[in-house]
């Protein structure tokens, strides 16, 4: 690893070449270096790349982020002197990267289809010549966080480039036209340079002037999502769910559908096959609001279960730090962690190697201060230029057994403030997605009311509460039809659960694979449970002027309403149901 | 073991006891002052004399393409008194990670010939899709019974080469497979890995990684389309739980180590398919649950690596129904790749997940029937309850032999849709009712094959 800027550090020159003491699995222990906490080291010949988790006394023990089969005592150990750190310039979007951003796409041109061993490569190309644009002249002053320039990153994405967080000054000479990442754009008065790329610890949350409270919805074209649980944009989401409940399904149409500008999806420790997928899929997709291919938004952090476990304990932070640097040029960021649980396993793995005491199931005692850590750095901030960003985070949870009382539910679950929790038994009769309506919340419901009550319709907040309602109603006259049958019930009860059924089925029920269901705007959204809502009226004033139920479950209008969410034209078709409605409303006399 | 130079873990080790056995072993944690040793074999009879050998390699396995054809024991060595087999080349058993990058998604349909996989949960080549059964279920003979059948359909059907890998499993069921597998002329194109019962269980750990380096090179460097069958993953976690305690290392859930995720791991993503690379490596591990419990570790963080599973259930076996898969808990989550109007046809994602819904609730009915009997049920409740079980008698249940091809098993879906009304076919839309649902086509065979 080349020279690495460090900010404010001035400390002692100490050894930097020690030897290998012991290894265990991915945890080497060596002796000779005086390195500091989290420094990257390289170990052995091969110059795998580790981190520095524990001093004890003369030894230092480290994490590898690579396989150590091999390695042995006496090898070498190198302390870089530096932490771990991302590159943070122009070149991010749209490509693919390990826990440690490396590009996996520059690792098959160097070493093949298989990920080997000890080999690095720059996050971001060195050769790219990028065209710089700049926005401050000669003489003004820039801080930390000024954008001093733009460039074209995408088609649709200008990227900002920022004056590094600790550097301020008055431009002394500004370039314009083609660079490379690490050429010099722009020289202050007191004679540091800086280049489009700059390089940030992971472990450490960039600054802002101040975090905002959130009020804006991250609107996610997903029914149940935006209509009964919304997260707002700077929000935290919380998505558990056994296995096959659809966790990567919900993260990936979030991370397809959702209406931030930037996207980082972080694959940690799941299936390499999940990464393959939206990486086909992705280009090949439109943004909605751009029509841009969505992986030019779209920033992956692929650490496959199969890959070094260090190096997954490491992708998220990798990923938010990202995030945070696309935020602080004014935009706003989601982020979707798929799994935390592979994460926080991460965690359990290497700190049974250091033989920590353990806390619950094995895990580190640390575990809920290391989530609360993560899930703190999202947030809707003003940042230091001045203008507002949002890092939303979309956390899936693998809950064992999906048994959500396990302590990395529960620690998420305590700084999280939405829960959408994903139910095997509405997996089994493929309700998808299969998201609880009774146990799962959101806390911004109240804050978010606004600004859908502003923005899609009057009646919005009203609308959810009318249907949770029923919803609720269900649920308890589906223990009564347990034990009588639902004929026993009385006619406007049977009515309840019809509407019940049709809420669930028509609105909540969404298809990912479906080419039109799988994004629903918020205005298609609303109209769709409005009419089912104005069925339901007129059916209960229906049955109060002695039309049977049966007569009411027998509508064709019904069968129309439900195929509704399919139709290419949706106004059209919302038109069509509606005159149908009516029709049949008429013949039965309930309206003239 | 104290030791005299520094050895380079995961190392191999050879121990010669002083009666002359030689038993092998790897390095699990190396220090300058202590190594300490795994011994496949078990430590029986190694004494403080006896010598060991550090051999300054890992675990390698010889392969060739002559491989296929052979019976081999569970770390490589010849067991049907064959030669050993001449190396092309000898791999290291652990396997590197396939770059997410150079991976091709799985998206060819495999017709199995068994109707609850085709069409309910269908199978794509590249997948890893376990079996989760339970002691006493013809897991086996399903497994058999994909491993016969197996096609990918296009202008030449393309079958594939096995390679078997048995962990722990009994004499008597590896004579099962073996048989069988000699019966259909399967052999040929077969490569078995035997690590039985009463084999030391180390050495069950270093098995499955035996096949999958096999499958590797038969797959990307032979070009040969590999199906990996593994049996039985329990036994696997069992021995790696048994090593784990024995190394007294912090225990995860229910004894097995906080690895064993990690651990599975390594071993299902060598499942999948290269970009420029002929061959493919489909996985159909096999796990028999623990008292039927799917939330056991065994099964439950497979199912969190896998691309699905299929789940075995003894309901419907003591119904008599073969192959006793119930599609409730069964999921393949590379279906949708996998059909459509290209590969299969273009209904089947809605009728599959119609039929899901049906059975479902159908299913949920019998529970109310039992209180308040049949006649207590509402028109449209009665139909669901009749197709849950038409759906068990025609779909689910077919031949051990029969190979059912996957427009017939779409045909068995109409037919048995067709019983219910049409507003209650939610998932389906108009344009694929109006074309396939029986009841529109009068004058047609109803069958709605005709499609394709």
């Amino acid at each position: 690893m080349e020279e690495i800027e460090r900010p404010e550090m001035t400390r002692p020159v100490g050894e930097t070449a020690g030897e290998i003491y012991r290894v265990a699995g991915p945890v080497v222990t060596a002796t000779g270096i005086h390195p500091r906490m989290y420094d990257v080291v390289e170990v052995g010949h091969e110059k795998l790349m580790g981190e520095v988790i524990k001093i004890v006394e003369e030894k230092t023990i480290i994490q590898v982020y690579e396989d150590t089969s091999g390695v042995k005592p006496g090898e070498p150990v190198r302390d870089t002197k530096a932490s771990l750190v991302v590159e943070l310039g122009p070149g991010l979007l749209g490509t693919i990267y390990d826990g440690i951003q490396r590009p996996l796409k520059v690792l098959t041109e160097t070493m093949g289809d298989f990920i080997l061993r000890g080999v690095s490569a720059p996050g971001i190309s060195r050769e790219k010549r990028w065209g710089f644009t700049p926005t401050v002249a000669v003489g003004d002053t820039v801080q930390g966080g000024t954008i001093i320039g733009k460039v074209q990153e995408t088609t649709y994405t200008e990227h900002r480039v920022l004056c590094p967080p600790k550097m301020s000054g008055k431009v002394a000479a500004i370039g314009e036209g083609e660079f490379t990442v690490t050429d010099t754009v722009c020289t202050l008065d007191n004679g540091q340079k800086i280049s489009m790329m700059q390089k940030w610890p992971v472990r450490v949350p960039r600054p802002s002037v101040e975090k905002l409270m959130p009020s804006i919805p991250l609107v996610t074209g997903q029914r149940v999502l935006d209509m009964f649980f919304p997260v707002a944009k700077g929000g935290t989401a919380a998505i558990p769910g056994g296995f096959g409940t659809g966790k990567t399904v919900t993260e990936h149409q979030l991370a397809k559908w959702c209406d931030s500008e930037i996207v980082v999806y972080i694959g940690c420790g799941e299936r390499g096959n999940e990464m393959t997928e939206v990486l086909t899929d992705f280009p090949k997709l439109e943004d909605p609001k751009t029509g841009a291919p969505l992986m030019e938004r779209t920033v992956l952090i692929a650490n496959t279960s199969n890959m070094p476990v260090a190096a997954r304990e490491a992708s998220v932070y990798t990923g938010i730090t990202i995030a945070e640097y696309y935020r602080d040029m004014g935009y706003d960021v989601a982020l979707m962690a798929d799994s935390t649980s592979r994460w926080a396993e991460a965690m359990r793995e290497i700190s049974s190697r250091l033989e920590e005491m353990p806390g619950e199931e094995g895990y580190p005692a640390y575990l809920s201060s290391r989530l609360s850590e993560f899930y703190e750095r999202a947030g809707r901030v003003k940042t230091l230029s001045g203008a507002e960003g949002s890092v939303s985070v979309v956390g899936a949870v693998s809950p064992p057994g999906g048994d959500f009382s396990e302590p990395v539910t529960q620690g998420t679950l305590r700084i999280t403030k939405v829960f959408w929790a994903l139910d095997t038994r509405l997996r089994e009769r493929r309700h998808f997605p299969s998201i609880n309506w009774l146990t799962s919340y959101s806390l911004y419901n109240r804050t978010l009311s606004d600004w859908f009550v502003e923005n899609v319709s009057p009646h919005w907040s009203e609308l959810r509460e009318w249907s949770m309602a029923i919803l609720q109603r269900e649920a308890e006259l589906q223990e009564i039809v347990q034990l009588v049958g639902s004929d026993a019930l009385p006619e406007d009860e049977q009515l309840t659960l019809e509407v019940a059924r049709m809420i669930r089925e028509f609105f909540l029920q969404q298809n990912a694979f479906h080419s039109v269901d799988t994004f629903a705007p918020l205005e298609r959204q609303y109209e769709l449970l409005a009419t089912i809502k104005r069925f339901s009226d007129l059916a209960k004033k229906a049955l109060s002027l002695e039309v049977t139920y049966q007569e009411l479950a027998d509508m064709d209008s019904i069968t129309l309403l439900g195929k509704m969410k399919y139709e290419e034209d949706f106004a059209g078709e919302h038109k069509k149901v509606t005159d149908k409605m009516d029709e049949e409303f008429r013949q039965k006399e309930v309206i003239s | 073991m104290e030791k005299t130079e520094w050895v380079g873990y995961g190392e191999l080790v050879e121990i010669v006891l002083p009666d002359g056995t030689r038993k092998r072993g790897q390095v699990l944690d190396t220090s300058k002052d202590i190594v300490v040793v795994q011994v496949f074999e078990g430590t029986a009879g190694i004494d403080r004399s006896s010598s060991v050998k550090f051999l300054g390699e890992t675990v390698k396995l010889n392969v060739s393409k002559d491989m296929l054809g052979r019976v081999l024991s569970g770390s490589g060595e010849p067991l049907d008194g064959g030669p050993p087999v001449i190396p092309e080349k000898r791999i290291e058993i652990l396997g590197a990670a396939i770059n997410p990058f150079s991976r091709a998604p799985p998206e060819e349909f495999i017709q199995t010939g068994i109707s609850t996989i085709d069409g309910m949960n269908t199978l794509v080549r590249g997948q890893k899709l376990p079996i989760f059964s339970g002691s006493g279920l013809p897991h086996n003979e399903i497994a058999l019974q994909i491993a016969r059948q197996a096609k990918v359909l296009g202008e030449e059907e393309e079958e594939f080469a096995v390679v078997f890998v048995a962990m722990g499993i009994t004499h008597e069921e590896a004579q099962y497979f073996m048989r069988d597998f000699e019966r259909t002329g399967a052999l040929k194109r077969a490569v078995l890995f035997l690590n039985l019962a009463d084999d030391p269980a180390v050495e069950r750990l270093i098995t499955p990684r035996m096949g999958l380096t096999a499958a590797e090179y038969l797959a990307y460097e032979q070009d040969y389309h590999i199906l990996v069958i593994l049996t039985d993953l329990t036994n696997y976690c069992e021995a790696l739980r048994q090593i784990g305690a024995a190394r007294e290392e912090v225990p995860g859930r229910r004894g097995y180590p906080g690895y064993m995720y990690t651990d599975l791991a390594t071993m299902y993503e060598r499942a999948g398919r290269i970009h420029g690379k002929k061959g493919s490596i489909t996985q159909i591990p096999i796990i028999s649950m623990p008292d039927d419990d799917i939330t056991h570790p065994i099964p439950d963080l497979s199912a969190y690596i896998t691309e699905g599973q299929l789940v075995v259930s003894r309901e419907l076996h003591r119904k008599g129904i073969y192959p006793p898969i119930d599609i409730s808990p069964s999921l393949s989550r590379l279906m949708d790749a996998g059909i459509g109007a290209e590969q299969t046809r273009e209904d089947h994602k809605q009728v599959s997940d119609q039929c899901y819904a049906a059975y479902a609730e159908g299913k949920d009915l019998r529970g109310l029937v039992a209180i308040v009997g049949k006649e207590a049920l509402s028109g449209r409740d009665r139909k669901l309850l009749d197709f849950a079980d038409v759906f068990e008698a025609k779909f689910v249940r077919q031949g051990r032999e029969e190979d059912r091809e996957i427009l017939r098993t779409l045909g068995i879906s109409w037919e048995m849709l067709a019983a219910l009304d049409e507003r209650m076919l939610t998932k389906i839309d108009r344009v694929t009712l109006e074309k396939y649902y029986p009841k529109r086509q009068e004058g047609e065979d109803g069958q709605g094959v005709q499609g394709d």
